[in-house]
């Protein structure tokens, strides 16, 4: 049964590939226009002295990713609120969406949780790791003031993803939302307040419930 | 890199986006020069030394050195079915559970391309890992208005799943590492500059050690971009 599927999905791979070469195939073998071959011979009447332009695209230096680190303090429901930290990668896709992938995790130190239902987490089940990857929308741009000479552009956005979240030693399918204030200190760097919400259905304490675990974290990225 | 302005004159914004205020214009005749690019934004800075925030197309509209328009090809649905990479990013279910993938593929001509696609499947029970490669043909469509911002195509491939069980299952079910193959259909949808969506189904047949090989059935969506 095994091998007799395998051959027949080696023999479709073979067949897709070939069914790409026909069309390939048929462009070389155009003939050549008509005009050009009733008079093979006979010179053009005028001949044409343009010189080609060579558009050349200029090199603009484009910043449109954001990469930075961020740290703060996430509750994870039932047990206890720890400092966390993460890095963050955006892309800004246009002046209102960019994506977003983020990369954090905390540690959960012992809690009331534990004493009160005995048990202890391991070493290794009380990392709380999570990746998530999101949209974002940048609902009110506009700009700050400090003091009576600074201004500096900033962003309150919203950003809504699906992820993953290790803890207790399972992961843990997560969605995410959350809102941010972005402020650009200089036209790379920028600074991030950021609240998210990592919600995840979990059966630790023996009944099941959607678990919420809230971060709020302050960041520092740069754009390239 | 510098440029001429062209039109009566050119507006510098204060910051890039379609709400920030005009601070200043520079001239016809005077140039500026280009400083960076923010997606659809320029910052350029004119002769007096103020820096300010031009549009794409405003851009369009100077003049460099040559005396001819800025040229500035941005991706198009031109180069939706012409194109070396493509990168994505995409969710849906595999067989009951949760899948997050990410992919990349690279085009072989225009119509055949390689992917590699990596997978986190989150079910009740387990977790599962995939790592897969296959060839996805595509389907050239006719170029008419609605249509050709479609592309659908086929796949298959084969690749290796790591399945491990969740700490309360751990005894009953075990971790192990199966190959799978599977084929597939999906298609593509531009939406803007390198942008598109992309959606599919596959059906796998995982090659397990048991009597019975396993069949599971994907379905995923999720957006991508060329370059």
């Amino acid at each position: 049964m095994e091998s007799r599927i395998r051959i027949f999905l080696l023999a479709a791979s073979a067949l897709c590939a070939l069914a790409s070469l026909p069309a390939r195939a048929a462009d070389a073998d155009q003939p050549p226009a008509t005009g050009e071959a009733e008079e093979p011979n006979q010179p053009p009447v005028i001949e044409p002295e343009v010189e080609r332009r060579k558009v050349k695209i200029p090199k603009i230096d484009r910043e449109n990713f954001e990469v930075g680190v961020y740290g703060g303090v996430v509750n994870v429901e039932d047990f206890n609120a720890n400092p966390s930290y993460g890095v963050r990668l955006a892309y800004h896709i246009s002046e209102d969406f960019f994506t977003e992938a983020m990369l954090g995790q905390t540690t959960v130190s012992r809690n009331a949780a534990e004493r009160f239902f005995n048990f202890d987490l391991a070493r290794g089940e009380r990392q709380f790791t999570y990746y998530d990857l999101s949209f974002g929308y940048n609902i009110m741009p506009g700009e700050v003031f400090i003091g009576r000479k600074r201004a500096y552009n900033s962003a309150l956005y919203v950003a809504a993803g699906v992820g993953s979240t290790r803890f207790a030693g399972d992961d843990q399918f997560t969605v995410v939302l959350g809102v941010g204030y972005r402020m650009l200190v200089s036209d790379w760097l920028a600074l991030h307040l950021d609240v998210r919400d990592h919600a995840y259905r979990s059966t630790l304490l023996g009944l099941p419930k959607v678990a919420h675990n809230v971060e709020a974290n302050i960041g520092m990225t740069v754009f390239f | 890199m510098e440029v001429q302005v062209a039109e009566p004159f050119l507006e510098l914004r204060t910051g890039p986006g379609r709400g920030y205020p005009v601070t200043q214009v520079v001239e016809r005749g005077a140039t500026v020069a280009i400083v960076m690019r923010r997606i659809d934004w320029f910052q350029v800075r004119a002769d007096s030394g103020a820096k300010g925030w031009v549009h794409r197309r405003d851009m369009a509209k100077t003049l460099e050195g040559t005396g001819e328009f800025l040229p500035l090809p941005d991706p198009s649905l031109i180069d939706f079915t012409n194109h070396d990479w493509e990168f994505g990013l995409e969710v849906g279910d595999f067989g009951g559970a949760n899948a997050i993938s990410a992919y990349g593929g690279y085009s072989l001509n225009e119509s055949l391309a390689a992917e590699l696609h990596l997978s986190h499947i989150l079910g009740d029970q387990t977790n599962q890992y995939i790592a897969d490669i296959g060839l996805v043909h595509s389907i050239i469509m006719p170029d008419v208005r609605l249509v050709r911002r479609f592309t659908p195509f086929v796949s298959i491939g084969t690749g290796v799943l790591r399945l491990e069980p969740k700490a309360r299952f751990a005894q009953q079910l075990g971790s192990r590492t199966d190959q799978l193959a599977y084929v597939g259909a999906g298609f593509k949808f531009y939406l803007t500059r390198q942008f598109f969506a992309r959606a599919e189904y596959r059906w796998h047949v995982v090659f397990t050690n048991r009597d019975d090989n396993q069949e599971v059935e994907e379905w995923k969506a999720g957006f991508a971009f060329f370059f």
